[in-house]
């Protein structure tokens, strides 16, 4: 397969995802802040609360368009750029898409028209059901699309069918409560949230600057401070539970976010470091440090949750370590080929009716299908993922994590004591939150798909065999179209926002022309 | 319960599901066809905005119906998901594109500081209008004339003509069809207007539009019914499943499962009541034609669905080597997937609950002038 071709299918597909994800989690966290503000509004009766209420809903309407239409492209995408990924997996892939759909986009969409025009034609209590329910709706979303993303993390539920030459599920609970699907759903949900009650303080804070909507403002100071601190304690917990996973899980990935070249005990973690690419290593991905931070035996504690044990590093992953009974991954690859291979002769005895030749074909297929991935490997250091970009973009996620705890203390301790007059460097640190936290989880992604490459799916397929048969042309062509579309209504949306944003709320809560 | 079905029930339940969301699609694409409508029957800001408003309280429906249909594609029939899209790219990517820039189109249009205008915006849903139903429509037609694609052994496929996918517009009969939706629905679209807006301008250039789209529609429509029944169609042999060709192979579909018959005209006759009661008896016979051409709507894609894979057909031809075609039998997900989905399926009668209990909700009264006075949230 051509590499250009591997090269501008992985381009669109990070550039549509990426894209995804800077609405997607504004919507996740949004609604559940406007869905208490509403309960508010309910309880109290106070007419403030609806208007702060319907004030949130217009900007989340416009981040929701945009979330939507930055969706749809992904979910064909598996089809029209990875044809032979859609049949290899599509038993077991397809499911969770099509349940996402049935069960919760039209959830979403149904009762996203009660919430923003029911206002006068229900009754109070179904229209707070109905906002409820597009909470639990862009929730529920989340929830299939990374039980998908996690299986492709980690296989789990599955058997290789020789004469379809696919995976086939044969549990579906053990796809759906994977340890990693259920991590990875908390956490990335749980960013949501985060990122929603980054996006409200910071905005509140201007409106603080600028000395209007203080009711509004300190009010939703209060709703988001509470929720973001709860929020951002729990996703440390469970980021701190995706790092365990990935250790044993994915242990390349591991080594690589760490920048491990040689396994340890008693492994330091490095909380902060730069790196210098050590050019004669070039093929090895091997990369040292210009200088570090390091905090003892935290790895070893991090992974394991032991300060003796023992953390590969790429080196023993990639050309074995026999003392920790660690297998070469050339030895894979033999492996990977002679499944391959027996598969090829299994099709051809079965076709012939050489019953004898198809089973003992089957035999070895069976043997050696773990490594069936490693096959389509070149070599070994293929199997290494690229560790700059994994490796600072762990870091950052993680410092900014628990500078956002801090943020949420503050803006909470100012609200309560009521001392939120006059703050300028906190409404200027608040505001510019908002774009750390965006970046945050960007990098949250940048870490947990960059850092399974060559994988599309860890061991069973990589990247470059599930590519659609297509000209790199017509790639790079949809490339450039998707990239200037989204741009440009990345920008419109961005306008709007703060259109609005300035405009404020307006009598009734919202405001059109 | 579904367990104990033979994987070839499971299979025909899946096509029927997928064949009732696509044709839920086709009749939802009256929110297309309106939105090519917008100038034509809109003479001034108010009554586009009202039309746009009106059409963009369903909009959502629309557009998850379509994801949803191709998720449950996906999950139930994963070769053609693959082979499909895969291969006929730039037929879908066309599609895709026009529905991207529909999704924001309605909530950006009238906001303050949109950037590009509301015209644009306008133009944006035009172009949904046109292209998505043009190409869905030739797209659903490729069902009974194939397409140029190989299949491996490892069930790889590969498009065999350069132009993936584009060369299905050069056929006739997919340009039919492609042109039939595209009129059918505009036509649903006023025959929608009519019943929802309220404003006696509107009124009176819909009632006056009505034939305008309808008569192109059947003119389409009927060229594309002769084709499929005159024509030869991908049959498959009951015990060697091998492909080939049999002379009007869908009209004896037709012949052969009376149920689908009786629902493929019935259908027709309720679109041709819905249009023919509002275009000429307007005033005695109240104004549901949306309901009657619409549940006609329905009947006839599902019943055309149907014709496409029942009876021993292939239903995703390919005209590049007949063996490589793909029927429900050779291209569907496992028996386990399939009952594990069916179990989902459980949910969809729910799912239709909601969606009707909210639409009636929100549609009780028609939409007029000082609804959008009172409206906070306008598009
Ligand atoms: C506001 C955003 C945010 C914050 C503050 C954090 N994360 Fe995170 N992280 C994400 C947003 C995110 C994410 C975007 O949601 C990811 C991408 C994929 C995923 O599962 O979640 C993610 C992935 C992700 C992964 C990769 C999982 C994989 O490869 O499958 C690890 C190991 C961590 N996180 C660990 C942490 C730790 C130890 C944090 C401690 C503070 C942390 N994250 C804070
Ligand atoms: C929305 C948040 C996501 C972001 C920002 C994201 C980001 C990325 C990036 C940057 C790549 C390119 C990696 C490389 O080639 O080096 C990629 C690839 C890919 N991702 Fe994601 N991803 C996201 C979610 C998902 C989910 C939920 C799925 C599956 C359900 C998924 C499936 C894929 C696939 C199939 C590829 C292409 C093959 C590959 O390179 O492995 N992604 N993504
Ligand atoms: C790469 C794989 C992904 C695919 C194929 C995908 C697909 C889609 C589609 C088709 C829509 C439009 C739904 C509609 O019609 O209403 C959508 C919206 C949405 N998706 Fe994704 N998505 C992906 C990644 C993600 C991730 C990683 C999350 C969350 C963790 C997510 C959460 C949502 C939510 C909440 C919406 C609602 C609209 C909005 O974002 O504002 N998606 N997605």
């Amino acid at each position: 397969m051509d590499p250009s071709l591997i090269d501008w299918s992985r381009a669109q597909f990070a550039l549509t995802a990426i894209y995804h994800w800077f609405f997607v989690p504004l919507t996740l966290g949004l609604s559940f802040i406007i869905a208490f503000m509403e309960t508010m509004y309910i309880r109290t009766g106070d007419e403030h609360w609806k208007r702060i209420t319907k004030y949130w809903m217009t900007l989340f309407g416009i981040n929701f368009a945009i979330g939507v239409a930055t969706g749809i492209i992904l979910e064909f995408e598996f089809g029209t750029n990875w044809s032979n990924y859609s049949w290899f997996v599509g038993d077991i892939f397809g499911a969770p898409l099509a349940i996402e759909g049935i069960l919760a986009f039209f959830l979403e969409s149904t009762f996203i028209a009660v919430m923003f025009f029911g206002w006068n034609k229900v009754g109070k209590k179904f229209h707070l059901l109905s906002t409820w329910l597009v909470a639990a709706g862009a929730n529920l979303s989340a929830l299939w699309i990374l039980v998908a993303n996690a299986w492709m993390q980690y296989p789990a539920g599955m058997h290789f069918n020789p004469d379809t030459a696919r995976n086939e599920m044969v549990n579906f609970w053990e796809v759906l409560f994977s340890p990693v699907a259920i991590n990875k759903f908390l956490h990335t949900v749980q960013s949501g949230y985060v990122l929603a009650s980054v996006f409200v303080i910071g905005i509140s804070s201007w409106y603080l600057l600028k000395k209007r909507e203080e009711m509004l403002a300190k009010r939703s100071m209060l709703v988001a401070g509470v929720f973001g601190l709860v929020m951002s304690v729990f996703i440390i917990v469970t980021g701190d539970h995706s790092a365990r996973l990935m250790a044993k899980y994915q242990p390349v990935k591991f080594a690589a976010m760490e920048n491990l070249y040689e396994g340890q005990t008693h492994a330091p973690l490095v909380a902060f470091g730069m790196l210098k690419v050590n050019e004669s290593m070039e093929e090895h991905k091997k990369e040292d440090f210009i200088f570090k931070l390091e905090i003892p035996n935290f790895l070893s504690y991090m992974a394991f949750l032991d300060a003796n044990a023992y953390v590969p590093g790429i080196k023993d992953l990639i050309h074995g370590n026999p003392e920790r009974n660690i297998m070469p991954t050339t030895e894979k690859i033999d492996k990977g080929r002679v499944a391959i291979s027996a598969l090829k002769t299994y099709k051809e005895a079965k076709k012939s009716g050489d019953t004898a030749k198809s089973d003992s074909a089957l035999t070895l297929l069976n043997a050696n299908f773990n490594h069936f991935g490693y096959g389509f490997l070149k070599d070994e250091h293929e199997a290494i993922p690229p560790i700059k970009l994994t490796f600072y973009s762990f870091r950052i996620m993680v410092g900014l994590g628990f500078l956002f705890v801090l943020l949420f203390i503050i803006s909470l301790w100012l609200v309560l004591k009521n001392k939120t007059a006059n703050k300028k460097w906190f409404y200027y640190s608040a505001i510019c939150m908002i774009p750390l936290a965006y970046l945050a989880t960007q990098m949250g992604w940048m870490v947990a798909e960059v850092g399974r490459q060559p994988w599309i799916i860890q061991d069973v397929m990589p990247v470059s065999a599930a590519v659609s048969k297509l000209t790199t042309g017509s790639v790079q062509v949809t490339f450039v179209l998707f990239a200037i579309t989204f741009t440009v209504l990345l920008i419109a949306d961005i306008k709007i926002l703060l259109t609005q944003i300035k405009k404020g709320p307006k009598e009734g809560g919202t405001s059109h022309v | 319960m579904f367990e104990n079905l033979s994987h070839l029930a499971l299979q025909q339940y899946w096509w029927v599901i997928v064949s009732l969301l696509g044709a839920l699609l086709v009749f939802l694409l009256f929110v297309q066809g309106g939105q090519t409508l917008i100038y034509r029957l809109g003479k001034d800001d108010l009554q586009r905005t009202l039309l746009v408003n009106v059409l963009g309280r369903k909009w959502e429906f629309t557009f998850t119906t379509l994801v949803t249909f191709g998720g449950a594609f996906f999950a139930s029939f994963p070769l053609f998901y693959s082979t499909s899209f895969g291969g006929a790219y730039w037929v879908w990517m066309l599609i895709l594109f026009a529905f991207v820039i529909q999704a924001v189109s309605y909530e950006f249009r009238s906001k303050p500081g949109n950037f590009l205008g509301k015209r644009t915006y306008e133009t944006f849903l035009f172009i949904n209008g046109l292209v998505g139903t043009v190409l869905l429509g030739a797209a659903v037609s490729t069902f009974f004339t194939g397409s140029s694609f190989s299949v491996n052994e490892n069930n790889f496929s590969q498009w065999e003509t350069p132009f993936h996918g584009l060369e299905a517009a050069l056929n006739i009969q997919n340009l039919s069809l492609g042109l039939a939706v595209f009129f059918l629905s505009r036509t649903l679209a006023v025959l929608f207007f009519i019943q929802n807006v309220n404003h006696p301008d509107i009124m009176v250039r819909a009632r006056k539009q009505l034939l305008f789209d309808a008569i192109p529609f059947l003119v389409f429509f009927l060229t594309f019914l002769a084709f499929l029944l005159l024509k030869d169609g991908f049959a498959v042999h009951p015990q060697t499943k091998e492909v080939f060709m049999e002379p009007f192979k869908y009209l004896h579909n037709l012949l052969q499962m009376p149920v689908v018959a009786i629902l493929f005209l019935s259908g027709v006759v309720l679109v041709l009541i819905g249009i023919l009661r509002t275009a000429f008896c307007f005033e005695k016979c109240s104004d549901y034609g949306i309901w009657l051409s619409g549940t006609g709507t329905v009947l006839v894609v599902f019943s055309l669905f149907l014709l496409a894979g029942f009876n021993h057909t292939a239903y995703y031809p390919s005209v590049f080597d007949l063996q490589d075609s793909l029927t429900i039998e050779n291209s569907s997900s496992s028996h386990y997937t399939l009952t594990a989905m069916s179990y989902v399926s459980l949910f969809v009668p729910l799912v239709l609950a909601y969606i009707f209990f909210t639409w009636r909700a929100l549609t009780r009264k028609r939409i007029d002038k000082s609804e959008l006075e009172q409206e906070s949230h306008i598009y």
